[in-house]
């Protein structure tokens, strides 16, 4: 059980540590399924279990994983009914799926506690960050709200929630920040098992046991009722609620006894005689206490009173913490509800001193902070406490924001500073694969349980997944550190990519005089002349101390490949003066012995290795007294060409500076422009894949595989080569329906993200030198320039469309990999993973339909890569056609999709009834052929498109006047038909989102349904869904999965009446390609399952294409289109695409660290599973193959 | 008929012994190697370079994708405990001594100071009888002279050595310059025994695909000749026991091995072929041909037929391929 086997009181952990670690002691079921940023609770507890970790009664409790948060909560009703104490924890959408069995525990009295680290829920956008506006949503059900403020705090309210709904028998939601505190990781007193026994009353235990359902001592729950006696019963529950108050005191107290740690339902802190008094829970509670402490100093008279039971509000308990000074409140709501009064703190608040009288002698107003994480910063609530002294404060009032359109917002002093000067403040900048946020996280652990300092940790993380960057919060000092909020003022600040220095503004948090430690290529002499000029002056401005490394170079050296953490972290060490430098080297070996014992000598070496090395290579920097020229080239966020709200908005945010942009930049209903990441150049690769025009056969292998569409390929006019770049690659196209025509193949150098999964795909060999092939990597810089502008030319060369040809009477159709490739992707550099599994389909599906396609996508990676600001991939083409797309949640996407169907539907028939209504006026001849038109074929949809345009030309000529002409002016559109998809990744489609998949499947729709298949779910870290096969080792699936992977495709096919296809692009492209177009064309609802390898079956992505290939071959994923039309020509609908197995299906799996993790973790059971594993292959391959052969 | 022999100290009932192969992987198959009638079993190889190969690759894919995104700072259970398999070698090691009667020897294929060290004295603790130190090295370097690569295996040798007590056998490849010499060394440094020699996997190329292939080949009787030739030269002239590993087929190839001076004679590609059962059948063929040929025992014959018990000595060395194709002419040849 890791942590928790250690005797040791002081521990350094994050929130859901805390929370679970309590949870997990105090229950005996508990029902887990995966969201953001609740996950953490579920993966330990998980762990935990199959670790065989005990609770407080000497029981392993028993953990299940459920299909969806509404399952998790049916699940925990149904073992609270059964007698057993059970608990589940969760956020956001996941509390929200919750609520009606939380009615149902509510209202049968059950004693339970679930743990919400709370989570903005999804209005215009989706927000995986920190507020309460989830936890608000549940105020009606009746559960108790207990808010712990920090990661000490998680831990003791959860024990105090815990105690206290046994004896209340209200069910408590503990809640505590998203992120903020759930991911925080701080020093903590442990709670032990004896302070937890004597909270927790084993009578009380017995009595819910005693209430639970038995055919022992029957009796019903669960009856229905008539208006007779529903009212009363509802009331009866009153009695219960007015005790809860006393309980949770007396459990605060309990816990004062064992801890010394004394807390009360309203703790309140500041002036004793104070006027002005902030309101408010959370974490923020801290931040506006610190703020409040600071004031008081200069002399004014201030205070915080803090909620911590915030339902059952007790008005009794609120006055009497309340000073009698008071006399100007703010009420602060991390939350928002339009249309009322007030937010719902504010408004108990105002009903408390309504109620009690004290209303006379205070002036309340109600405020909004930190909604999504927004930061709340000590400056924050010092302009709190200034709008209280004004003669007539603002009240709904914003802080943290420029409002500028309804002037809520607050002025805020951003030099307001109440940092501890004693304490050590160190802000890293570093990239998630290069290991540097898990090298603070260890310092942390050292500083934090090795020394007698406080420590606390936060990160911040990217919202891409390919490239992305992290920064570090670190606070080390000799007082408790009570700052839930970044760095604002860095003692230290460490660069760990030297190119941040030119991206990103590093130097905003430094403060005057501090350290700065670089991860410089260049030699400590050598790199003044090539910083940056705004580095330069920054730097001088600020009095920075340097000190460079060149840690690509040690951890290199040290065989550590990219890894620089441990190089970086010796170095801080070295500087910080956190302890005495050998002292510290020292206690980082421990920490990496420690860290890195299960992986063996290898890795303990290189990185003992890296650390010894480190200080040998680190070298101060003389810093001139005057910026000089410098050669670094200036960073230009998006191009200039970029269209204005890219310009204004999108490249503020990409910069860093979102927190800036005012509520007049943002659009009010969450409408976005398309096809984004265009303008965000990210510059990932190191090494960049290069065409060679000789070797290359023009197959468009590289173009389909290319997860991030950099790879494009244009047949084109000789003439149009006039004005190339001198180096500009063509060759003859090798097209025999194309005579006379050039082509190229060019790659986006500085969208790359160098996963080198075209040169996997690409068939060609150098004869000469079998290695080398068609497209070959190669490092970026010498090519860098000339691709650009390469890739600016070919930009400009025509797109070919996919009905032109046709048109022409040309016979190129797009049915092949060969020919597809030459269709502009409408789908480019997404933040999707390098060399990520999912991306290419979904780029050949916009290849293919992406002019007229409709795209409804579950929550989940594809929704993240596909919807996440700053930019976003899914584009449009030179016509200002590309795909509409859309997120509403992660369970109803089936369904968002059907709807947007339906309206399809009906707009059409409604606008084809105005066509046949209005056919004298438009024409009679265009009116029929519009009614009439073949929409079968790509050209018979480009000539309807013509038609459209016609049409609305005619409705232009004829003079907009009547209401049926405007409105069939604004359906003409939807005459074209629409290709309507319904895509999400297998968490979605297997497990929240089955029921109505199903559903949808079997409704007979025309529509289509992508799954994108990873096995898990890939977006929150790798959780077992039903994908997961058998065998393999996911989170939630510890010891590898017992169960076989559903069959979705056998499933679908027992309708008989929906197309369905198996497809994995690395085995066979062209059957993916095939699948693709029969699916859109099959006149019923379609279902493509589709192999993507991912990140968390952990490969070589490089590799990703051949491990598809294997999966084909070992017959796991056995290759197959089923299409009942072929029944009506009598032939069986089932084809098999792929051959018989032609190797084991271990030779596949143990490339896999999914599968192969258990051969090193558990041998035999690994051996026992991969036996079974084959055999279920071979029966499944037995039975696909039976029903080719029906 | 006496068919005992002994080797590296070990008093065993005939001279055919399982050497490392997938069929000591389980308790199961090492007890059925035992009732097949082995006299002792060499396990299969303990390969740190693999097992360290694996950690790292876990480490690196676990790791190099952790901590970049709020939503999964992980993608695999932490709690899993790696690199097991050591253990559960020296744990298979130690249960086959438990339930076998026979000398389980362990097999050691190191590359780190550390790892020869820690796994060997292991191998010792759990009740391994002795140690083969499988040396499997490609001198790719070309910076690295032989001299280099001679005195590596001298280190390993000392290494191993220095912290166990249990005898040590040396399997060496057929590629040194000056084979005799290696051998000399490395018995006076310790070794008390050589196998000659490790069979490297070979890569073959597929035309097909023009890539590089790996498949496992078993041996056959043929490559029973280049093991021979160099234990009759070794035998009675370097102070240690000989095993001959790589060929060994059937009872006259092991009546070939103990006349030219081998102490045992390793079986593996057969026992893959026909089974444990082999092991005994052997045996009996070995005795019948022995009492057929009335000899008393297996010491009497073993290096009868060495390079310095032989006639003409030269036959072993002097075997230019001329030669050989003249008898080769001679017999296949119609008069």
């Amino acid at each position: 059980m890791g942590s928790m086997s250690s005797n040791r009181r002081i521990c350094t952990i994050e929130g859901n540590e805390a929370a679970a670690y309590v949870a997990y002691k105090t229950n005996e079921v508990i029902a887990i399924y995966p969201i953001t940023p609740s996950s953490g609770m579920s993966e330990l507890a998980d762990q935990w279990s199959s670790g065989e970790a005990k609770n407080l009664w000497g029981a392993v409790p028993l953990v299940q994983e459920m299909q969806a948060e509404g399952g998790a909560a049916g699940a925990i009703h149904g073992a609270l009914q059964a007698g057993a104490l059970s608990t589940t924890f969760t956020s956001s959408q996941g509390l929200l799926l919750m609520i009606p069995n939380m009615f149902k525990i509510a209202g049968e009295l059950t004693s339970t506690v679930f743990h919400i680290a709370a989570r903005s829920i999804a209005t215009s956008s989706l927000s995986i960050f920190g507020d309460h506006s989830d936890v608000m949503a549940t105020r009606s059900t009746g559960w108790a709200m207990l808010f712990g403020n920090s990661v000490q705090e998680v831990m003791d309210f959860a024990l105090i929630a815990q105690a206290s709904t046994l004896k209340a028998r209200v069910p408590f939601l503990h809640i505590f920040d998203g992120f903020r505190t759930s991911h925080e990781v701080a020093k903590i007193e442990r709670l032990e098992e004896d302070q937890m026994r004597a909270l927790i009353d084993d009578a009380l235990i017995r009595e819910h046991r005693a209430r639970a359902l038995s055919p022992d001592r029957p009796f019903v729950r669960g009856t229905a009722q008539n208006p007779d006696t529903f009212f009363q019963a509802r009331e009866a529950v009153n009695s219960y609620y007015e005790k809860v108050p006393g309980i949770v005191q007396e459990m605060m107290d309990r816990l004062a006894a064992q801890t010394g740690r004394a807390y009360h339902l309203f703790d309140y802190v500041g002036a004793p005689d104070a006027e002005r008094v902030i309101v408010l829970m959370g974490s923020a509670a801290e931040t506006a206490e610190t703020a409040s402490s600071a004031i008081n100093a200069a002399g004014a008279k201030t205070g915080v009173l803090i909620v911590r039971l915030y339902r059952p509000f007790s008005a009794e308990h609120f006055i009497a913490a309340l000073p009698q000074t008071a006399r100007s409140i703010a009420v602060l709501d991390r939350t928002k509800e339009p249309g009322a009064l007030g937010e719902p703190l504010y408004q108990d608040v105002v009903a408390a001193l309504a109620e009690t009288g004290r209303i006379a002698s205070v002036h309340v107003i109600g405020g909004r902070y930190g909604l999504s994480s927004k930061e709340f910063t000590p400056g924050m609530a010092s302009a709190v406490f200034d709008e209280l002294a004004k003669p007539h404060p603002k009240t709904h009032f914003t802080v943290g924001i420029v409002d500028d359109v309804t002037h809520t917002s607050l002025t805020v002093d951003a030099a307001f500073d109440v940092e501890d000067p004693q304490a050590v403040r160190a802000v890293f900048y570093g990239l998630g694969s290069d290991g540097t946020v898990g090298a603070n996280k260890n310092s942390i652990k050292i500083i934090g349980e090795e020394t007698d300092n406080f420590a606390q940790g936060y990160f911040v993380y990217d919202s891409k997944k390919a490239g992305a960057r992290t920064i570090s919060h670190l606070r080390f000092g000799p007082h408790p550190i009570r700052s839930p909020y970044l760095i604002q003022k860095a003692t230290f600040v460490a660069v760990h990519q030297y190119n941040f220095l030119e991206r990103y503004n590093v130097f905003e948090s430094a403060a005057p005089g501090a350290t700065l430690l670089l991860n410089s290529p260049y030699a400590a002499d050598a790199l003044w002349a090539h910083l940056p000029r705004a580095a330069q002056e920054k730097i001088i401005s600020l009095g920075l101390k340097i000190f460079v490394i060149d840690a690509d170079r040690v951890a290199r050296e040290a065989g550590m490949g990219g890894r620089i953490n441990t190089v970086m972290q010796a170095c801080f060490f070295a500087l910080s003066g956190v302890l005495p430098r050998d002292e510290a080297i020292a206690k980082i070996k421990d920490a990496i012995r420690k860290s890195y014992s299960k992986r063996g000598e290898a890795v303990i070496r290189q990185n003992f290795a890296a650390v010894d090395a480190s200080l040998a290579n680190l070298f101060p920097v003389e810093v001139p007294a005057q910026p000089v020229y410098s050669d670094a080239p200036a960073h230009m966020h998006v191009p200039a060409e970029a269209p204005n709200f890219v310009q204004m908005v999108t490249a503020r945010m990409i910069a860093g500076e979102g927190d800036m942009l005012p509520v007049s930049a943002m659009p009010a209903d969450g409408t976005y422009p398309s096809g984004t990441t265009q303008w965000e150049r990210r510059n990932l690769a190191d090494d960049i894949p290069i065409w060679d025009a000789d070797l290359c056969i023009q197959c468009g292998k590289c173009v389909l595989v290319c997860p991030h569409a950099v790879i494009r390929a244009k047949a084109y006019e000789p003439v149009a080569l006039e004005g190339a770049p001198a180096d500009f690659p063509s060759a003859d196209a090798r097209w025999k329906e194309l005579p006379g025509k050039k082509y190229t193949l060019q790659v986006s150098a500085e969208d790359c993200t160098g996963c080198a999964l075209c040169v996997d795909a690409c068939p060609v060999k150098d004869k000469s030198n079998v290695g080398r092939k068609a497209i070959n990597m190669a490092p970026i810089a010498p090519e860098r320039e000339h691709e650009v502008r390469n890739w600016e030319f070919f930009k400009q060369l025509p797109d070919t469309p996919i009905y032109d040809l046709a048109l022409n009477g040309g016979n190129l159709n797009f049915n092949s990999v060969k020919n597809v490739q030459l269709l502009r992707p409408l789908f480019e550099f997404s933040g999707a993973c390098a060399g990520c599994g999912e991306t290419p389909y979904l780029k050949l599906l916009s290849q293919l339909y992406g002019e007229r396609a409709m795209i409804a996508n579950a929550t989940g990676c594809s929704s993240i890569y596909g919807g996440n600001l700053p930019t976003t991939p899914w584009a449009v083409n030179a016509q200002g056609r590309g795909p509409a797309w859309s997120n509403s949640l992660f369970e109803d996407n089936a369904e968002f999709g059907l709807g947007m169907r339906l309206a399809v539907d009906t707009q059409v028939a409604h606008a084809l009834d105005l066509v046949k209504r209005m056919r004298e006026e438009i024409g009679a001849e265009l009116a029929d052929a519009l009614v009439a038109a073949d929409q079968s074929s790509e050209s018979g949809i480009a000539a309807q498109r013509g038609r459209v345009a016609a049409l609305k030309a005619r409705l232009a000529d004829i003079g907009a006047r009547r209401a049926e002409l405007l409105d069939l002016n604004a359906l003409a559109d939807l005459l074209v038909k629409r290709s309507m998809w319904i895509v999400g990744g297998d968490g979605w489609a297997y497990d929240i989102g089955y029921g109505g998949l199903d559903h949808v499947l079997a409704s007979g729709r025309k529509i289509n349904v992508l799954v994108l298949d990873t096995e898990v779910y890939s977006n929150t870290g790798g959780q077992s869904s039903k994908a997961t096969p058998l065998g393999a080792v996911a989170k939630f699936a510890t010891s590898g999965k017992h169960t076989p992977k559903k069959d979705l495709g056998l499933l679908a096919m027992s309708y008989g009446s929906i197309y369905v296809a198996q497809i994995a692009m690395g085995a066979n492209d062209a059957q993916t390609v095939k699948a693709f177009m029969e699916a859109e064309a099959y006149p019923g609802c379609s279902l493509i399952i589709a192999y993507s390898h991912c990140i968390a079956h952990g490969i070589d992505m490089t590799r990703g294409m051949y491990q598809q290939k294997l999966a084909v071959e070992s017959g796991y994923w056995p290759l197959y289109r089923y299409n009942p039309l072929l029944k009506a020509q009598g032939k069986n609908p089932f084809t098999l695409d792929s051959g018989a197995p032609k190797i084991a299906f271990k030779d596949y799996a143990m490339n896999e660290m999914r599968y192969r993790v258990l051969s090193q973790s558990h041998p035999v059971e690994a051996e026992a599973f991969m036996k079974e594993a084959q055999a279920q292959v071979t029966a499944h391959w037995e039975r696909v193959q039976a029903l080719a052969k029906s | 008929m006496d068919l005992t022999t002994t080797y590296l100290g070990l008093k065993l009932a005939h001279p055919i012994v399982p050497s490392a192969s997938p069929l000591s992987t389980s308790l199961d198959g090492i007890k059925r190697l035992e009732d097949g009638g082995a006299p002792a079993v060499v396990m299969y190889s303990l390969f740190e370079e693999q097992i360290e190969r694996d950690l790292q690759l876990l480490h690196y894919h676990q790791d190099v994708h952790e901590d970049s995104h709020f939503e999964a700072l992980s993608y695999f259970p932490t709690t899993t405990q790696y690199g097991v398999e050591a253990d559960q070698y020296v744990g298979l090691l130690e249960q086959a001594v438990k339930a076998t009667n026979i000398p389980i020897i362990g097999s050691l294929n190191g590359v780190t100071t550390g790892g020869w060290v820690k796994y060997a004295r292991a191998m010792q603790d759990a009740g391994a009888a002795a140690i083969e130190v499988n040396v499997y090295y490609l001198p790719t370097d070309p910076h690295m002279t032989g001299a280099q690569v001679e005195q590596r295996y001298l280190e390993i040798l000392a290494e191993v050595k220095r912290v166990v007590t249990v005898p040590v056998a040396m399997k060496l490849n057929p590629f040194f310059s000056a084979p005799m010499n290696m051998a000399q060394r490395l018995a006076v440094a310790g070794a008390a025994g050589l196998v000659l020699f490790n069979r490297f996997y070979q890569p073959d190329i597929d035309l097909d695909l023009l890539e590089v292939s790996h498949r496992l080949r078993l041996s056959t009787s043929d490559e029973l000749r280049m093991p021979l030739r160099w234990v009759s030269i070794m035998h009675g002239r370097v102070p240690c026991d000989l095993a001959v590993t790589g060929g060994v087929h059937t009872h006259e190839d092991v009546l070939k091995a103990l006349l030219a001076g081998a102490n045992v004679a390793f079986m593996a590609s057969a026992l893959l072929h026909h089974g444990p059962g082999h092991i005994a059948n052997t045996a009996a063929a070995l005795r019948e041909w022995l009492e057929e040929h009335e000899y008393d025992s297996v010491a009497q014959m073993i290096g009868s037929m060495s390079q310095r018990n032989v006639r003409n000595p030269d036959a072993y060395v002097r075997a230019n391929y001329m030669r050989m194709l003249d008898s080769w002419k001679s017999t296949a040849l119609p008069e």
